[in-house]
């Protein structure tokens, strides 16, 4: 099957057989045609062209909605490694909402010297507007996406933890859908946790976190940028499954101290609103004034407990990469406990030693930008041509705090399907955790991502990269 | 439901509708161009009328040629009345209430997008013309088809079928409007039977020429045609059909949302004014300005309907 190397594969072990998560799969696999694998997954392909199930890419006029490639052979966790993922995610997540809180308030982690202060005043992801608002029950990040990479049998790294606006919960869903449809004699011979109950998951997760100013069953919307959006068929597939209104901006305006959607009989207030619009374009009147995206005065009725919004302004300040390398003393601040989850070692481009290291180790170490997203702005050193490394080094020594620098790490592989058979590839995992007074709710499943060049480290979707199903065994 | 999306699915459905009467038109002219050579340019000249392009069509080309006019209404990005232009912007507002339509009627208007743009994406030769048209019509039906079978009769549904049938409503009353120098008395006098091949366009265009036979024999006169497409409330495309059917629709959002607008007064004389109007009144009114102000309050009654139902703010 799948050559030997220096990485893990997770469906193989060392001594050639599949590993225990993939042993039924495996025993299946080996019954089946090629020939027979290769036409169901060009007809999975024709089912996510059908349902539109596309993303717009950026810079790409010409093919506006592209499909995300899918590979049909499904990534897969055990019971018991799912379990302590669990752990580190819950965690991890609580240690977010409660530095969330803190920073916001009176910030001890800030007085206590184990975050320096310079980092939170000169971040553009902090907001002043946020100091002293508590929001509705007290959650900051009602969903997040950890990004896990696995580099050996019990080794799992966090890289990022996505607590603004993380994305690609859809296909999570639709990977599973297509999955069901297409090798429905799978699912009764392997037990795999469903995923299906996502957005009523999500759905009694925001109506959780309503605000003071609801009376009744909360109304809930999600806020789209618009169609043009690369995620656009996401919001809509979730206002849909939530049964929840798809609105933009210019649906909305400020009503009697409410968030209020147009509707055929007038305007209609909204509890909680699920915004898939970044910090910035919120709120022209509190921040950038040519945003056409948002609802002028939002801020101000959030503020005054008028609505919940989802999540909440001013999370970004917990994701931001020069954040992260803090993570672990965060944990350990706020829950007292070690963090189960390792951080990625990774060195601030900010500090002129740690400058110098990365100048000299360049072609070894993976280099990204700060404040940047979706693999734009980002240096995989070992995969780089000498002209793209002195590029690369002339904007770090122009502009060191907009960077920071991780070792490459050695990414397991899970096969995915070719002409020639299986052949393994590089994948990370983004599982999602839902977050209400009520506690934390990690759908057991994720989205897997796949680089499906071979050899290529870079999973994004904007970078060719495709996904995966994800299996949780039930044990 | 939101103002936007009541919009959305308004415009959905008015351009898919669109793109039908369109097709019709084309195959109208193209089946006269095979008959009747000679008139060829004239016939193209009110399609393009019809199908309210002709401006347009003039700014960028001097002369009625039928590969250029049959093209410039069925691919020409240009025109926004064209069937890949209109196409487009159905799948578009569908995108946009994706929430409020049924998952079969969204993928068969995303498979109708996906059809007509592979077909349309070169010009399309005499010899596939008869073929592509059809196709774009059976993909039409099959959105139709899901409409019907899977959504839900709420207001939803009635804000589709209000675009559909105003649409439909404008489209018999514009192609009417382009010919009814044809069927006037001082052509055609009362009784006697018209130019074959003149009357067979016109009901070829809006796809009734065999039920017309079938409800009035094989004689062919100008009243006959006019009461059949502006009165005849068994004819789906007629005035009075598709004006009851608007009627029904406001009803419904009438008794629904238990307001009742503008739009409902306006709705209830037009349809007072066709069912008390004979067919002598109209030709001793004259037929072109009965078209015209019908065409006047359907615009009227279009612009009221977006006001009332919030559809743009």
């Amino acid at each position: 099957m799948s050559e030997t190397s220096k990485f893990f594969d997770e469906l193989q072990a060392s001594s050639g057989d599949a590993r225990a998560p993939y042993k039924k799969y495996h025993e299946w696999f080996q019954g089946e045609d090629i020939a027979r694998l290769r036409r169901k997954s060009a007809e999975a392909e024709n089912f996510f062209r059908r349902t539109g199930i596309t993303f717009n890419v950026y810079g790409q006029e010409e093919a506006d909605e592209r499909l995300i490639p899918f590979d049909i052979v499904p990534r897969i966790i055990s019971g018991r490694e799912w379990a302590r993922l669990t752990k580190g995610i819950d965690q991890r997540v609580r240690a977010i909402n409660a530095f969330l809180h803190d920073i916001y308030h009176r910030q001890e982690i800030l007085r206590a010297g184990r975050v320096p202060v310079e980092l939170i005043a000169n971040n553009d992801a902090f907001l002043p507007q946020m100091i002293g608002v508590s929001p509705p029950g007290n959650v900051y990040t009602h969903i997040v996406g950890t990004d896990l990479v696995r580099t050996g049998e019990d080794q799992f790294y966090v890289l990022e933890d996505n607590a603004r606006t993380p994305s690609g919960v859809s296909y999570m869903l639709e990977n599973r859908e297509t999955m069901l449809q297409m090798f429905p004699e799978l699912f009764s011979r392997i037990p795999v946790c469903p995923v299906q109950d996502y957005p009523t998951r999500l759905s009694r997760s925001l109506a959780a976190c309503a605000p003071p100013a609801c009376s009744g069953r909360p109304v809930i919307a999600v806020l789209t940028p618009g169609i043009h959006n690369s995620a656009y068929f996401e919001h809509s597939f979730l206002a849909d499954n939530m049964g929840a209104e798809l609105v933009d901006g210019s649906d909305l305006r400020v009503v009697d101290g409410r968030i209020a959607m147009r509707t055929t009989e007038g305007f209609k207030a909204i509890d909680v609103i699920y915004r898939r619009v970044d910090d910035d374009f919120l709120d022209p009147l509190n921040f950038r004034p040519e945003s056409m995206l948002g609802v002028p005065g939002i801020l101000d009725v959030y503020r005054s407990g008028g609505i919940t919004i989802a999540n909440a302004p001013g999370t970004g300040i917990a994701d931001d990469k020069a954040i992260y390398s803090y993570m672990p003393d965060i944990v350990e601040f706020y829950t007292g406990e070690k963090a189960i989850l390792q951080n990625v070692p990774t060195w601030r481009c900010s500090d002129a030693e740690s400058l110098a290291y990365v100048l000299d180790h360049l072609s070894e170490l993976v280099v990204k930008e700060v404040h940047g997203s979706g693999g734009y702005g980002m240096l995989v050193g070992p995969a780089a041509s000498k002209k793209e490394l002195e590029a690369f080094r002339a904007k770090l020594e122009a502009k060191p705090a907009n960077y920071i620098a991780q070792p490459t790490l050695a990414l397991s592989t899970v096969p995915i399907l070719t002409k020639a058979g299986l052949a393994p590839r590089h994948v990370d995992l983004r599982p999602f955790a839902l977050v209400s007074p009520e506690g934390i709710d990690l759908t057991p499943g994720g989205l897997t991502r796949v680089a499906l060049k071979q050899g290529s480290l870079v999973v994004n979707s904007s970078q060719g990269g495709g996904t995966k199903d994800t299996w949780v065994l039930e044990e | 439901m939101l103002g936007k999306s009541a919009g959305g699915l308004y415009w959905m459905y008015r351009y898919l509708e669109r793109s039908e009467n369109v097709s019709r038109l084309i195959e109208a002219g193209f089946r006269n161009a095979l008959t009747r050579p000679a008139s060829s340019a004239d016939e193209w000249s009110s399609i393009l009328d019809a199908a309210g392009a002709r401006q347009t069509y003039l700014e960028r080309y001097p002369a009625f040629e039928q590969p250029r006019v049959i093209d410039f209404l069925l691919r020409d990005k240009s025109n926004p009345s064209s069937v890949l232009s209109v196409i487009d912007s159905a799948r578009n507002n569908a995108r946009l209430v994706r929430t409020a339509l049924s998952r079969e009627v969204w993928e068969a208007m995303n498979d109708c997008w996906m059809q007509v743009k592979t077909a349309l994406s070169r010009q399309v030769s005499d010899r596939d013309l008869p073929a592509v048209l059809s196709m774009i019509r059976q993909q039409n039906a099959q959105v139709r088809g899901a409409t019907h079978g899977t959504m839900l009769r709420n207001d939803v549904f009635n804000f589709a079928r209000l675009g559909t049938f105003l649409e439909r409503a404008d489209s018999t009353a514009r192609i009417l409007d382009v010919k009814y120098y044809v069927l006037l008395p001082s052509i055609s006098h009362i009784g006697s039977v018209l130019d074959n091949v003149q009357w067979e366009n016109i009901l070829r265009a809006v796809g009734g020429h065999s039920s017309y036979r079938w409800l009035n024999g094989p004689d062919v006169t100008a009243r006959g045609i006019a009461e059949f497409l502006i009165l005849d409330s068994r004819m789906p495309r007629s005035l009075a059909f598709c004006a009851a059917k608007v009627n029904a629709n406001l009803s419904y959002l009438e008794r629904e949302y238990d307001t009742r607008h503008a739009c409902h007064e306006q709705v209830e004389a037009l349809l007072g004014r066709l069912a008390t109007t004979t067919i002598n009144d109209i030709f001793d009114g004259g037929l072109h300005e009965f078209i015209l102000n019908f065409l006047g309050d359907s615009a009227r009654l279009g612009a009221t309907i977006e006001t009332d139902y919030r559809f743009y703010g």
